[in-house]
């Protein structure tokens, strides 16, 4: 009986669980410490939750699609650094800045899309390799400097990152916004279809007339293109950036994305996921920091997260939580 | 023989999964030196309660017993420990090292110091396969056998423990005749020795041949057992499906329409040669022939997954080039393909979006997929095959074997292609779908369709086919009629021993 009884929590779990531990934690934390749910606070953890949140976006398409994006912590570190670099340049100013950097972002992604789509190449390592190889360019661009806006009150760089809009900060409008368009696109149209298709069985999409070779590309392009986007919003909200500025949060984003449920093997998860996802995260780490936690546990946090997404997707295709075989 | 103390009994089995049960209470027994076929149509049980003897799923009710004694079975290790040892239908077996350590993987004989005494290990391997009567040794790469020699691996690996029982799952599916004859003779010294078979087939041929009694399972119940010396295939199908079958050949010849595809002098490398041969609409062509002879890759090129090297294909007269399986699809040519699982379907998905999937991008409404044209073909293609879902919504990895292949099916048809290539339309899939199947095979050349159909089943080919293609190592040997062709003749060209092509 008891057997039976873990079954059905743990189907209950498998389905529901990441709104179960979500909604288990927000309550045991505000009873804690009701500063938790004072809507400052709320609103300060989904506004740094953005650039996450964004990046987590595009990495959901690459991750439903078969594969993995290990680049976006470097590849969001070279954006930054490159559209600050820009701005200051003054042959190009803000309003040339932006779409330079996203054409020279966009062309890291089509790097990583042409290898692991058309060539074949496994994400793991190319993306790996990625992550050291934007890290090396990021470094040669800066010459080692950080980077910054001499002159901040002269320029409207800086309304992507600290403006705000009928109260609402622009990150979270841009998280928001994007997130609803990302979302329609995976979920509504015949290329999101095609994403899942080619995740879920690669083989049986070729043979249904599926460009697998061109899906796996765009997205990478998706990707990369919701990299641009944070690595703006990062430059613009500290009108500087340091070259390591997204140094490990390749793996933070991975977090969100496994927590919200898409499956590594490919085939599954959804935008609206991702986002809980993403907000789980955020407060956790929120609420280790108000649990008066250094701010350095998270990074061990984050690992134990990401271990225990990965076991309870994997245990939930085995059916038990532990199998000597598949 | 009833008077013996079964080896095996299974005592009221009941195994659930969510919404299904798949064990109903299941009790037979297997005596010591019988074989024992285990039959049902696919999702009747089979595969689960042999799950539940391996140890890999607990039954929530119902007793094992070995030699009368109850034993319970919480792993594969407890079950081998206990004499129960299974020939899979799928290999298990690590490619990379040599027969010998895959047989005594796990429990190598050890010296001093751990260290593998390679001597003991070899002899005992070398006297096992001796009694095997195979060509390899026990150094053999396993990776470098045949698939049947695998399976002899396999076999070997049950001969190792004092087995009280062993299970054969398909054993046969993919060997020659010449090595299933040696398969028998290994499972007819099992017997003199007093081992119990369980046999899992869905081959009637080989149930007759080897086995003592039947056993049935029809959804998830056990329907009885029978003598096999006592009844005929006709008592058995009716008692999987509740009603009997007809396989031989039965359909008129139909009024052809004009050549649909020709194909010239095709060639890919080493895989076919000099392939000639065109289908009309309204016309079933079979091609038959042993695994690698070419057949599928004579398909995969005309659905331009491979490029051919030499050749000319006409579709209705025109010479085309056909260089990716969108073009196919734009050029009317349908592929079902050989495997289900692999190549047809992406399991996790819905039947509908699986079904739809090769036209998704022309479904919509603006931007968007439309639901409800995809619903509405789904419904279409659904009464049509007769399709048997609980809901569009399902995942088709649910769904049994044969519903599995008309998703494809209607997947394909739904693109309404000129040439409808149907490659292995009903492997690993029951008896009842299997003639289903076939029906609708007739019925789509009726209704016009230029049908290719590629099988490895001698009846199924001379049951759908009007035309049938005899391959031989990549070569086309000869074409025969449905008037003129027999069995005999069949085997013949497939076998290389008619020289002359066609």
């Amino acid at each position: 009986m008891a057997d039976t009884a873990m079954k059905s929590i743990g189907g209950i779990l498998a389905r529901q669980g990441i709104l179960v531990a979500f909604i288990l934690f927000m309550v045991g934390f505000a009873l804690w410490n009701p500063r938790f749910i004072d809507p400052d606070n709320i609103f300060g953890v989904i506004r740094s939750s953005a650039i996450l949140g964004v990046m987590a976006l595009g990495v959901t398409f690459v991750v439903i699609g078969g594969n993995l994006d290990l680049s976006v912590g470097s590849m969001l570190s070279f954006s930054a650094i490159v559209v600050l670099d820009l701005h200051e340049n003054p042959a190009f100013g803000p309003a040339l800045a932006i779409p330079a950097m996203f054409a020279l972002t966009l062309c890291l992604g089509a790097i990583n899309g042409f290898l692991i789509g058309y060539l074949r190449l496994n994400s793991l390592i190319v993306t790996l390799g990625m992550l050291s190889a934007i890290h090396g360019l990021t470094l040669t661009w800066s010459g080692g400097q950080n980077m910054d806006i001499a002159n901040q009150s002269e320029t409207w760089f800086g309304v992507f990152g600290r403006g705000s809009a009928l109260g609402i900060p622009i990150p979270v409008l841009i998280f928001i916004g994007l997130a609803a368009l990302l979302g329609i696109l995976l979920a509504k149209t015949p290329f999101g279809r095609k994403v899942y298709a080619v995740g879920g069985n690669g083989t049986a999409a070729t043979f249904s007339g599926i460009p697998r070779a061109r899906v796996v590309f765009i997205t990478y392009l998706i990707s990369a293109f919701c990299v641009a986007t944070a690595g703006l919003i990062q430059a613009s909200r500290t009108m500087g950036a340091q070259n390591t500025v997204g140094q490990g949060l390749e793996l933070e984003v991975l977090a969100a994305v496994i927590l919200g449920g898409a499956s590594l093997l490919g085939g599954s998860g959804t935008i609206f996921k991702t986002v809980i996802g993403v907000l789980i995260l955020g407060f956790i780490q929120n609420g280790l920091l108000l649990a008066g936690l250094e701010f350095y546990v998270q990074f061990v946090v984050t690992w134990i997260i990401i271990i225990l997404a990965v076991w309870l997707d994997i245990a939930t295709k085995r059916g038990k939580l532990w199998s000597p075989i598949a | 023989m009833t008077d013996q103390k079964p080896a095996l009994r299974l005592e009221g089995i009941v195994k659930t999964f969510p919404g299904v049960r798949a064990l109903d209470g299941v009790s037979f027994a297997v005596q010591p030196g019988e074989v024992h076929a285990l039959m049902g149509e696919n999702g009747a049980g089979k595969s689960t309660l042999m799950k539940v003897l391996g140890g890999i799923y607990q039954p929530e009710e119902g007793r094992i017993f070995i030699d009368e004694r109850e034993t319970v079975m919480r792993g594969p290790l407890e079950a081998k420990a206990n004499g129960v040892m299974f020939i899979h239908q799928e290999l298990s077996l690590a490619e990379e090292i040599s027969v010998a350590e895959n047989i005594y993987l796990g429990e190598l004989p050890r010296k001093s110091f751990g260290r593998v005494d390679w001597a003991t290990l070899y002899a005992r391997t070398d006297a096992i396969l001796q009694k095997l009567k195979v060509s390899f040794n026990a150094r053999t790469r396993v990776g470098d056998l045949s698939i049947a020699n695998q399976q002899m691996v396999e076999i070997a690996r049950a001969l190792t423990v004092d087995a009280k029982a062993v299970i054969f799952d398909e054993p046969t599916a993919s060997l020659t005749d010449a090595e299933k004859s040696v398969l028998f003779d290994v499972i007819a010294d099992l017997r003199a020795q007093g081992v119990g078979i369980i046999y899992i087939s869905h081959r009637m041929e080989e149930i007759f041949k080897i086995t003592d009694r039947i056993s049935v399972l029809r959804d998830g119940a056990y329907r009885g057992t029978l003598e096999t010396a006592k009844t005929d295939e006709d008592e058995i199908t009716r008692m999987m499906i509740g009603r009997s079958l007809d396989l031989t050949r039965t359909h008129a010849p139909v009024d052809l329409g004009p050549v649909a595809l020709r194909v010239e002098g095709l060639s890919c490398g080493d895989l076919f040669q000099d392939a000639s041969f065109e289908v009309r609409e309204g016309e079933v062509l079979g091609f038959y022939g042993l695994v690698g002879a070419g057949r599928t890759e004579i398909a995969e090129t005309l659905f331009g997954l491979r490029k051919p090297t030499a050749g000319r294909i006409f579709l209705k007269g025109e010479e085309v080039t056909i260089t990716s399986p969108i073009d196919a699809i734009q050029k009317g040519i349908s592929l079902v393909p050989e495997s289900r699982k692999e190549q047809g379907l992406v399991l996790g998905m819905n039947c509908r979006d699986n079904m739809t999937l090769p036209q998704v991008g022309d479904l919509t409404a603006g931007p968007f997929v439309s639901d409800g044209a995809e619903i509405s073909i789904y419904d279409q293609y659904r009464d049509r095959l007769q399709i048997k879902s609980p809901s569009w919504r399902t995942t088709v990895g649910n769904l049994s074997g044969g519903n599995q292949q008309k998703i494809v099916i209607g997947k394909w048809l739904s693109m309404r292609p000129e040439v409808l290539i149907v490659d292995e339309p009903t492997r690993g899939i029951d008896v009842g779908s299997k003639s289903e199947i076939h029906n609708l095979l007739r019925e789509l050349a009726k209704q016009g369709y230029a049908v290719i159909v590629i099988s490895s089943e001698m009846p199924e080919v001379l049951h759908v086919s009007d035309r049938i293609v005899a391959m031989y190592h990549g070569r086309v040997m000869r074409e025969f009629t449905a008037e003129e062709v027999t069995e005999d003749s069949l085997i013949q060209a497939i076998s290389g021993i008619e020289g002359s092509a066609a």
